[in-house]
């Protein structure tokens, strides 16, 4: 009988650098998610394949909602729509307690279609229409007002509708951390903040319901929440004492991160992410704080998303081949590439084996099936020997990538999630044909090639 | 084409390879041993994917790959040349 093969290889001896981290560089395996075995879920839903665990939505949400309410007890966790569309996955943030963040007309439509009511929305984003908003005011959603031109038109539909909607102002600060994301709503420190409320206030056409601000996107620094919660109420405790409005509620935003790590981050994501605690103290820290709150007990807002999903979605690729670069590392090219997993080009995501491999590593390239240069996956990792038709777990993926993928080259592939009882089902079927031709009209003169 | 480090080479039987006019050591791996004792031998690297074949459960067609990444790493490190 033959020998079992890898491909040969030669090392050249070094002492390496100390590791900090005490890092393993050995590459272990995976071959199951929530105890379905990886093989299985291949045969039968076919590769690509993303996953996603309702196990682990349920356990995040709970987990996060809990910590947050040890330090505040009137906080509530939104389901942010952008960060996953697909209705099963917001639902199961919705059984969970979870009112909708929405950001556009559409996604404003997408929690109507999921049994939202109008009151139990929270309409965010920089581009509402006019229509958008008519329906919104008309069915009682929160509207975070971004700019001027949105409050002048929320006026003239108030009007029109007969209707005082409930407003919050959006709020841009710095809360210590770079980039300053300055672009959505009223800066707080120049005043600009300020004197939006008092144009609101003078027109008395709405009620101002709260305060919002997002302050940026995968914070690791936990203190620029306590700043922007500080800010928030003492912006609060103004409005109290300039125009007697007592606010009900302070929205954070989003911006937690997950425990993925940043393309150009050194420290690996699950060290360098804060945790839910630390979060949790430093919004704490400033809401106990507060003379506003020990008055007004004012309901804490977030719409943390990516740190919910991302680490419940898994993306399940095969190997199509391999070649050799002339760097001498060595490449394989994936059946999923960016044109799904589009989060590869923010993070080093974990790609792992799923099955045990003998023999040692080589500097591996993952590629996607794309006919670009941009379509990695990961660069060079140190890898096992991978054959045609291996597969390869990619994760977290969860945040970001059913949302921003694309219908380029390839089909999108199913979607499945794994039941808290194991059940595995498809929640989003991969297209074929149909869906790229759906939307399309060919004139006459054209029908005949 | 071999250089004389490449024949000079303290081949362990466990992968681990030493060069003594260096001192840099090496380790490689079951197959790159194999490889490496044929070469040592004068085994030409032309008739290596059929030992290969012969010896491992490999294909001819992935041995010959294998083989020409396996002589680009080997050039990359000096021990052979073109």
């Amino acid at each position: 009988m033959k020998k079992s093969y890898t491909a040969p290889y030669i090392e050249r001896n070094s002492a390496g650098n100390l590791n900090k981290y005490a890092h393993t560089t050995v590459v272990r395996h995976q071959d199951s998610i929530d105890n379905v075995l990886i093989k299985d879920l291949i045969s039968e839903f076919g590769s690509p394949l993303f996953v996603f665990s309702e196990k682990q939505i349920r356990r995040t949400y709970r987990r996060l909602q809990d910590t947050i309410r040890i330090h505040y007890p009137l906080a509530d966790i939104t389901w942010s729509y952008k960060t996953n569309y697909l209705s099963a996955i917001c639902n199961i943030f919705h059984q969970e307690g979870a009112p909708a963040e929405v950001v556009s007309g559409m996604e404003y439509e997408l929690a109507k279609h999921n049994g939202i009511p109008g009151d139990r929305i929270y309409f965010n984003g920089p581009s509402k229409r006019k229509s958008d908003l008519s329906r919104a005011i008309s069915e009682g959603a929160k509207i975070h007002i971004d700019h001027l031109e949105e409050m002048y038109l929320i006026e003239q539909l108030a009007d029109e509708l007969d209707i005082k909607p409930q407003v919050a102002i959006r709020l841009n600060m710095d809360t210590g951390i770079s980039p300053l994301w300055t672009r959505f709503g009223f800066n707080y420190e120049n005043g600009e903040a300020y004197r939006a409320v008092q144009r609101m206030v003078s027109g008395g056409k709405m009620i101002l319901a709260g305060l919002h601000t997002h302050i940026g996107t995968f914070i690791l620094d936990p203190n620029a929440y306590y700043w922007a919660a500080s800010k928030l109420l003492a912006f609060a405790q103004t409005i109290k004492d300039s125009f007697d409005i007592v606010v009900d509620y302070i929205d954070l935003g989003g911006g937690f991160a997950s425990q993925n790590t940043l393309i150009d981050q050194y420290t690996p994501g699950e060290l360098a992410s804060p945790s839910f605690e630390q979060y949790a103290e430093a919004i704490g820290n400033a809401f106990n704080a507060s003379l506003f709150v020990k008055e007004h007990h004012p309901r804490l807002i977030l719409e943390t998303g990516r740190v919910l999903i991302d680490e419940a979605g898994y993306l399940i690729a095969s190997v199509l081949g391999k070649k050799n670069l002339p760097t001498g590392e060595r490449a394989v090219i994936l059946d999923a590439g960016v044109n799904v997993n589009i989060t590869a080009w923010w993070y080093k995501q974990r790609v792992v084996p799923t099955r045990p491999f003998p023999g040692s590593y080589q500097n591996t390239v993952f590629y996607g099936p794309l006919c670009m240069n941009i379509d990695v996956i990961r660069s060079a990792m140190p890898f096992p020997d991978l054959y045609y038709g291996d597969t390869v777990l990619i994760s977290p993926v969860g945040a970001y990538n059913v949302t921003q993928w694309m219908q380029f080259i390839e089909y999108r592939p199913n979607v499945c999630l794994i039941s808290e009882l194991g059940k595995v089902e498809i929640i989003r079927e991969k297209e074929d044909m149909s869906d790229m031709i759906a939307r399309e009209y060919i004139p006459e003169h054209l029908r005949q090639v | 084409m071999l250089t004389d480090q490449l024949m000079t080479l303290a081949v362990n039987k466990n992968g681990f390879i030493f060069d003594p006019e260096s001192g840099i050591s090496y380790t490689v791996n079951d197959t790159g041993l194999f490889i490496l004792k044929h070469l040592q031998k004068g085994v030409d690297k032309e008739d290596m994917p059929k030992l290969l074949h012969e010896e491992y459960e490999i294909s001819l067609n992935s041995a010959s790959s294998d083989v020409e990444h396996f002589w680009a790493m080997l050039k990359a490190l000096r021990l052979v040349e073109d």
